[in-house]
């Protein structure tokens, strides 16, 4: 069959699963992201649970081939909860050597390895440092379920007849791949289909010949006699709404243009171009018609600089940047704090120090948001847990910031910003009143006057008549503002700061306990990995263990009631993707012996490494 | 605010109304109190209410600035004024911004900034005093001191070759280029004002004295009988004249070189009209100062027009919302691929 054109094969049977881990891994410019995410829009319409991890290099155009040119994206879905994009591969494709090299050792014994034949010539075999052809090797079909196919050549043929040049054919390959698993795991390509067309409405011939490759692939599964079985997954029981799949980046963009509304503020957003937080500019970029002003900065410091200014004119100012951008931000983060204006700060966390691996996730920064200025200089902190989370803490830290007049720091990671999962969409009407309420009673004005609640001074527009006034990053006199240099009343003013960023405290509603009230363990999170640590912690309490977990989200101030929830539990475990940061924090705050369990690899934490950790805690106690 | 036409119009103000009841807190004799007074003067005449004027400084001697006006005021930090006052300007269009700056929060620390802000043409005024010296700091180098100067922080002479003020907002692109001196309190107010009122970014230069730390570094143009020699009033339209009444001395140009010539010894007709529309004018003018062969241009070197950033984004701004409407995050959230779950 090489025209793409159905045909009629005897059905094969198919076995249902609860779950799976699929992950497409090739070459930078085997369009390996779009494959998977569109195999994620298909698992999405058949109405499974998932997780998705996109993993990809930092070098733009990574030469052909190498095995730091691999680009790959994995997906897990099911049938119930997915919590993560999974530790183990249940199907692996790898569409050169170089990709089965750097992907190979994550495939289960028995799992399903689809190879692009084709690619397995003597150049990409010394590219990925291959002395032998691996598909020769038998070991690998005694271990995998090894399907060789000639994707390359498969696809090539189906597009035979069209006028398109043998490199634009050759590009068509990873929709090859795509059908084929797609009939594997009986996923709908319609969804695909429609993507297509709308992808490439500009180029019909591309129209066509991507979906003959698809279709193709797809055919390929049903005919081919390779293939004995497909797989089915029924649908989750997700909670009923109306759907649509999110990245934390988009989800962080939204929640401000939501926040933006609701308020009635001008927003201004400044940003420097740094990986992984540039698809936020780029997001809000096109919303012009949400009143969101986007600044291309000429560095972090004038990006920072700008949403202050912003936020001095009455406007909503943020900024979204990654660790070594933060650290250039932090004078300014605590001229912010000095100034007492509300401002968003989105630190889109990355392996590090330095430039570090720009492109992969860490949550390192904790502490640098935490002390990372000069001298006092508290700030709020929040962090989203899942991708979808992020849209409503990006809201929070708009309201929280205008409530308190105080800068808000946003830790999410590349993990969150580039994963995406099924998101109930939420009514925007249902989300918090945002209340600004700008000084314009000139009876009894002065700058660092205080509301009584929430300790926050007057935010007034320039422009108001009669409120003239000027502000600075010297200390100021207590409510007049003026500048001071007395003793006592820097030391009343530092105690202010201080205080004002406590009181949000009161904003943070109970925490959820996920297990028992009490027990032998807490397993404390924030940030992404949420989905690993809510997986493993599961598992064990189906082993019958007193396990609980907590997931923080507001991480300065801590929630008020996490103190005596802490106490009930023998021991304390504190998973980090970093070298202990939250757990010194808890120690420090709360006196609990917590210990932490902490990988740095640039990868999202696994549930299994995680289980574990908790397995060998419990032991410990024995 | 005027019942009839709905546009606010300012009080009639005096100088008094733009002193803040603040200390005024730099040295006595600083040459900052002049330019001070010379802006508050030149304030009753913008014809902006005063509340719709804001002084946004970074750090050092000039920074302290906006204390001592009695309108908006934000004093920042070192260097970042330009960048602070872009996202006042892009949030708020409709209010007269003001920079005040030096030579080292503008040239040095801040020197990234200023290139950004004058390329934009961000509608700011920016007004940076030029003391050749780091006073705050108590008295080191600044990127415009000269080149050998002996400092606290060159003992042995300054290795550092010196930025020109003018060349370098010229050569990033600014639109209104001026400068004027501390020690001339009518011209300031011209210069100020005119600057004030130009659409973009304006950059003036004011030559400013430390008197603790680099006193009299502009002394030939402070100097009565040295000013003679030493000061160029450039005017729009006019000859480049300077030197004694009985005995003018005038630029005339050479190819693209600017020479001094006698002006009882050239044609009438030879001498050098200054044109302030003309950048390559302004560039060969600006060049004047680093060579002590010439005199110091002091006035309008440059005013031209250009797109100014922010009405450019405000523009595109409002054509999206002309061609669909206001945006409404509900439909947003709903846009693209959904599917629901009963």
């Amino acid at each position: 069959m090489s025209d793409g054109t159905p045909v009629s094969a005897p059905k094969k049977p198919r076995r249902e699963l609860d779950r799976a881990v699929v992950r497409f891994a090739g070459d930078s410019g085997d369009g390996m992201q779009v494959t998977g995410e569109q195999f994620t829009t298909e698992t999405a319409w058949a109405g499974n649970d998932l997780s998705t991890l996109p993993n990809f290099p930092a070098e733009i155009r990574a030469p052909a081939g190498t095995l730091f040119g691999v680009s790959s994206f994995q997906i897990q879905f099911g049938r119930h909860r997915v919590y993560t994009p999974g530790d183990r591969l249940d199907c692996l494709v790898a569409m050169n050597p170089a990709a089965l090299k750097t992907n190979l050792s994550d495939l289960k014994d028995g799992g399903l390895l689809i190879l692009n034949t084709n690619s397995f010539d003597q150049k990409n075999l010394d590219r990925a440092g291959y002395k032998t052809n691996p598909m020769d090797d038998s070991a690998l079909a005694g271990r995998y379920r090894v399907h060789k196919v000639e994707i390359s050549r498969l696809t090539k043929e189906a597009l035979e007849d069209l006028s398109l040049g043998t490199k634009e054919k050759e590009r068509c390959k990873n929709f090859f791949s795509l059908g084929l698993v797609s009939w594997i795991y009986t996923r709908p390509i319609e969804p695909t289909v429609t993507w297509i067309k709308k992808r490439f409405a500009k180029n019909l011939e591309m129209v066509e010949a991507n979906i003959r490759a698809l279709k193709a692939g797809y055919h390929f599964g049903e005919t081919a006699e390779i293939f004995g079985e497909c797989y089915g997954i029924e649908p989750a029981e997700l909670p009923s709404g109306l759907y649509r799949s999110i990245t934390g980046t988009r989800a962080l963009a939204w929640g401000l243009l939501a926040a933006a509304q609701r308020s009635g503020l001008s927003m201004v957003y400044g940003a420097y171009p740094i990986t992984p937080a540039s698809d936020i500019l780029h997001e809000l970029a096109q919303h012009k018609r949400f009143r969101v002003r986007t600044f291309q900065a000429e560095d972090e410091i004038a990006a920072v600089g700008s949403v202050i200014g912003a936020a001095f004119g009455g406007a909503i100012g943020v900024c979204a940047t990654s660790g070594p951008g933060l650290a250039l931000k932090a004078e300014g983060m605590g001229l912010a704090v000095m100034a007492e204006l509300p401002i968003v700060v989105f630190d889109i966390q990355r392996a590090g120090p330095s430039t570090g691996m720009p492109t992969k996730t860490e949550q390192a920064d904790l502490l640098q948001a935490m002390y990372g200025r000069s001298s006092e200089a508290p700030v709020v902190i929040l962090a989203p847990a899942t991708p979808g989370d992020c849209f409503f803490v990006a809201y929070e830290a708009v309201r929280l910031a205008v409530k308190y007049m105080v800068p808000v720091l946003v830790l999410s990671d590349g993990y969150l910003a580039n994963g995406a999962e099924p998101w109930v969409i939420p009514n925007p009407e249902s989300l918090p009143e945002i209340s600004v309420g700008f000084r314009t009673e000139k009876e009894g004005f002065f700058p660092y006057v205080r509301d009584e609640a929430t300790l926050a001074r007057p935010w007034v527009r320039p422009g108001t008549p009669g409120l003239e006034h000027q502000i600075g990053g010297l200390e100021k006199e207590h409510i007049t503002g003026h500048v001071s240099y007395a003793p006592d009343n820097h030391e009343l003013m530092v105690k202010l700061r201080a205080e004002k960023v406590r009181r949000v405290a009161q904003e943070i509603p109970a925490t959820t306990i996920n297990g028992p009230s009490a027990g032998d363990l807490l397993v404390v999170g924030w940030g992404g990995t949420l989905g690993a640590i809510t997986g493993a912690v599961e598992e064990a309490q189906m082993e019958g263990k007193a396990v609980a977990s907590v997931h923080i989200r507001h991480m300065n101030p801590l929630p008020p009631d996490l103190g005596q929830i802490l106490r009930q539990y023998r021991r304390v475990l504190v998973p980090e993707i970093n070298s202990g940061q939250l757990v010194r924090l808890l120690r420090a705050e709360y006196l609990v012996d917590a210990v932490g369990f902490n990988r740095v690899r640039g990868l999202p934490l696994a549930t299994s490494e995680i289980k574990e950790a908790i397995d060998q805690i419990l032991k410990e106690k024995e | 605010m005027s019942e009839a036409t709905g546009v606010k119009e300012p009080p009639r103000y005096t100088k008094k109304d733009f002193e803040s009841d603040q200390d005024v807190r730099w040295c006595p004799g600083c040459g900052d109190y002049a330019i001070l007074s010379a802006i508050q003067k030149s304030m009753p005449d913008l014809g902006i209410p005063r509340e719709d004027i804001v002084f946004i400084s970074g750090i050092g001697c000039s920074s302290r600035f906006p204390y001592y006006m009695n309108t908006y005021g934000f004093h920042t930090i070192h260097g970042r004024a330009p960048a602070i006052a872009t996202g006042l300007r892009l949030a708020r269009p409709d209010l007269k911004v003001f920079v005040v700056t030096g030579d080292g929060d503008g040239l040095s620390i801040g020197g990234n900034h200023l290139i950004h802000v004058l390329r934009r043409n961000v509608n700011v005024t920016i007004l940076l005093f030029n003391n050749k010296v780091y006073g705050l700091t108590k008295g080191q180098y600044s990127p415009t001191t000269e080149f050998g100067k002996m400092t606290k922080s060159t003992p042995f002479g300054s290795a550092d070759r010196p930025v020109n003020p003018l060349t370098f907002a010229l050569g990033v692109g600014a639109t209104f280029v001026a400068r004027t001196v501390d020690r001339n309190v009518a011209h300031m107010e011209e210069i100020v004002k005119r600057a004030a009122h130009h659409k973009g970014a304006a950059f003036v230069e004011i030559l400013q004295n430390c008197n603790v730390y680099n006193d009299l570094a502009w002394n030939a143009v402070y100097d009565r009988e040295l000013k003679v020699m030493h000061e160029l009033r450039v005017q729009h339209g006019k000859p480049l004249l300077f030197g004694p009444i009985d005995d003018r001395r005038g630029l005339v140009l050479e190819g693209s070189k600017p020479k001094v010539v006698r002006v009882k010894d050239v044609a009438e007709g030879a001498l050098w009209v200054y044109d302030e529309t003309d950048p390559w004018a302004a560039q060969a003018l600006a060049l004047l100062t680093s060579d002590p062969e010439f005199p110091i241009p002091v006035g309008v070197l440059l005013n031209v027009e250009a797109p100014v950033y922010e009405e450019v984004l405000i523009d595109q701004e409002k054509k999206a919302v002309a061609d669909r409407g206001v945006g409404d995050v509900a439909e947003l959230l709903t846009s693209g691929d959904t599917w629901r779950i009963p």
